[in-house]
């Protein structure tokens, strides 16, 4: 996949070499092609199977989402066929309609794309936010220590154990509840608003892996080196143990990228999520759509949409799996 | 080991009390229990709101918030006759509250006890030949299952073994009209919810069941059990699964949340009528008087969970001292 390049030596040192008749060829083979370290992870990542596979599937996935202009056949609230000119309501697949229709007759593929759009965009910006809050605390507690770090410990601990569900909808309404706070989080059902509900849920489990990141480092002869120097506090977190925790840091990156996905899904489908329009129909709430049809026996309202969501989390779980064994600095030997 | 128990259980009433002074205050502020009376009543006079307004200790302001918890709490402790009644219909929240706990609590224990034990024995099983074909199944289908939410297995299950092929019930726990007491309905009624929380379960605990055997497996105490020319199967059972344990029994009782929040799924789905669909339908009605009761019971369970996880963790391994 990667081709190893050959050293470049000098012209006029080959022939410097061959007016004193050395046989340069046999030295060339001594000298060792280096890698660096970000090229031997590629290396890794992609020969990584599942990660490899996947990252095509979602790259795909990802262009048909973005680029619902050319992909979508229909707008997310337009139906397939005027009333006029027949029954639009819960057709199953055909060639006007890919996956079917829904109760009034708008085109499951066509939302499905719109969905998928809406729900990685949550994903994809309440894992960056919840990423950024988590390394910034779990730097501060784990190089502080002392009362902020037992703080934060509990209150994670606390927030970890009790049932995500019940926990997300009881802040949920509290935030909502709290009107000074409508004009910058958005109001309950806005996709603003869900995307801080979940980054406040997820810079707990980062915030702790940075901590314990941090605890593991700060004891290293480098950073006592850095402090020797007069380095400051600040300095050593931004330039000593943030890079040298970049790989636990991106897998959580990415892991809370689905976590986000799935837990706004599962919020949708309860009633609890965004309020659905242009750019706000979930994933999630398009099965939440699909219960009554269950029930019915029309299988294309939730097979597909749950197939999507299924889909994006399988791929999403093996990226993270590759990129933690391109990332770990223990495996750099191998391969 | 008593003293530190003691001393856990000393802690466990500022911390319960904290923490429901945390939970009452998000429910005042997030569900405003005037406003939501006045929906679910829309006609009700000025008289019957501020009877509501002292039945539950709706007092305005900051120390209104601590008077009224304070209030409240009184009530709580006292005994489900004093609870105040739920703003719909104006009925006890004790009944309803202790059938769906017991709904619950069957269907939890029914999925808790297979799935763990299976979970358990499927990873000893994996852990016996590390990349083996059972370890490479058993892996793979963990890895695939557990990236399936909860709610989307149960959709999918409803479908193909209710709709599709009508094997087994979609809803409920007994068919509509069903009066007392029929197990073989019953189970057929259980059978999809336990199924769908037994997945989750089982794939969590077959991943971490396997890596703590494996963790044991190049321990010293396990090459001299060997050496000594005790059997296999004898250090399979008394010296390796035995330390494998410690971990993962810890693990079950900080887990008991995950099992809640999975159930609360499962149980909207197949409309089973426990804590979860008790707790959907308070909530999506604002009904003050019925989600606190459930909230407070629900902030014990965890807190008693946790702490019997600690006290398991130091029993199980007498290494660890913590006092």
């Amino acid at each position: 996949m990667t081709s190893i390049q050959e050293p470049q030596i000098p012209q006029a040192d080959l022939d410097a070499a061959a007016e004193l008749g050395v046989d340069v060829s046999a030295q060339q083979g001594l000298d060792v092609v280096a890698f660096t370290p970000a090229r031997m992870a590629w290396k890794r990542y992609w020969g990584h199977h599942g990660a490899a596979v996947s990252t095509v599937i979602l790259a795909i996935v990802m262009f048909m989402a973005l680029a619902t202009p050319l992909t979508a056949r229909y707008g997310i609230n337009e139906q397939v066929l005027k009333i006029e000119e027949g029954n639009n309501v819960f057709l199953s697949p055909r060639s006007i309609a890919w996956f079917g229709t829904d109760d009034i007759g708008r085109d499951m593929y066509s939302r499905l794309l719109f969905g998928i759009r809406t729900s990685m965009f949550i994903g994809v910006a309440s894992a960056i936010l919840s990423v950024l809050i988590g390394t910034a605390v779990g730097a501060f507690a784990g190089l502080r220590g002392g009362k902020f770090d037992d703080l934060m410990m509990r209150v994670t601990d606390l927030f970890l154990a009790f049932p995500f569900l019940i926990a997300i909808i009881l802040v949920r309404e509290f935030l909502g509840g709290l009107s000074f706070l409508t004009p910058i989080i958005g109001g309950k059902s806005s996709i603003r608003f869900i995307i801080v509900l979940f980054a406040i849920f997820g810079w707990m489990g980062v915030a702790r892996l940075v901590r314990g990141q941090v605890l593991a480092l700060k004891e290293r002869e480098f950073i006592e080196a850095a402090r020797a120097v007069g380095a400051s506090n600040f300095r050593i977190v931004v330039s000593h143990l943030l890079p040298n925790s970049i790989g636990p840091i991106l897998v959580a990156l990415t892991l809370s990228v689905i976590g986000a996905v799935v837990g706004e899904s599962t919020l949708s489908f309860f009633g609890f999520g965004p309020q659905p329009g242009e750019n706000s129909t979930s994933l999630g709430y398009i099965i939440g759509l699909s219960r009554d049809g269950v029930q019915r026996g029309d299988w294309w309202l939730a097979v597909f949409p749950c197939g999507a969501l299924v889909l994006l989390a399988i791929c999403i779980n093996f990226i993270g799996d590759g990129l933690r064994d391109a990332l770990d600095p223990k495996l750099d030997s191998g391969r | 080991m008593a003293r530190f128990i003691i001393r856990r259980l000393l802690w466990m009433v500022p911390t319960l009390l904290v923490v429901t002074f945390l939970v009452y205050v998000a429910v005042r502020i997030g569900w405003n229990p005037v406003a939501s009376y006045q929906r679910a009543n829309p006609r009700a006079g000025k008289k019957r709101l501020e009877a509501y307004r002292q039945a539950n200790g709706l007092y305005p302001g900051p120390s209104g918030y601590v008077r009224g918890y304070g209030e409240w709490l009184w009530k709580f402790v006292r005994g489900p006759s004093h609870w105040p009644r739920s703003i719909k219909g104006g009925g006890e929240v004790w009944e309803p509250l202790r059938y769906s706990f017991f709904n619950t609590l069957r269907l939890a224990g029914i999925a808790a006890v297979l799935g763990i034990s299976l979970g358990i024995g499927l990873g000893i099983l994996a852990s016996r030949r590390p990349g083996g074909w059972l370890d490479i199944t058993v892996n793979t289908t963990a890895f695939f299952v557990g990236g399936v939410p909860p709610f989307v297995s149960a959709v999918m299950l409803q479908l193909t073994f209710a709709v599709s092929l009508g094997w087994l019930p979609p809803a409920g726990v007994y068919p509509p009209g069903q009066r007392g007491f029929d197990l073989f309905l019953m189970i057929k009624h259980l059978t999809l919810p336990v199924i769908v929380v037994m997945i989750q379960t089982i794939a969590g605990y077959s991943r971490y069941m396997r890596a703590s055997v494996l963790d044991v497996a190049s321990s010293d105490f396990l090459r001299t059990a060997r050496s000594k020319g005790i059997s296999e199967r004898r250090v399979l059972f008394r010296h390796s699964v035995r330390n494998a344990l410690v971990p993962v029994v810890t693990v079950i009782g900080i887990d008991i949340g995950s099992l809640i929040g999975g159930l609360i799924i499962t149980e909207n789905i197949f409309n089973y009528p426990g804590m979860g669909v008790y707790f959907v339908d308070a909530a999506l009605l604002g009904d003050f008087p019925k989600l606190l009761p459930f909230l407070v019971i629900i902030v014990v369970f965890v807190i008693v969970f946790n702490l019997l996880a600690d006290i398991a963790y130091a029993f199980l391994d007498p290494r660890i001292r913590l006092d």
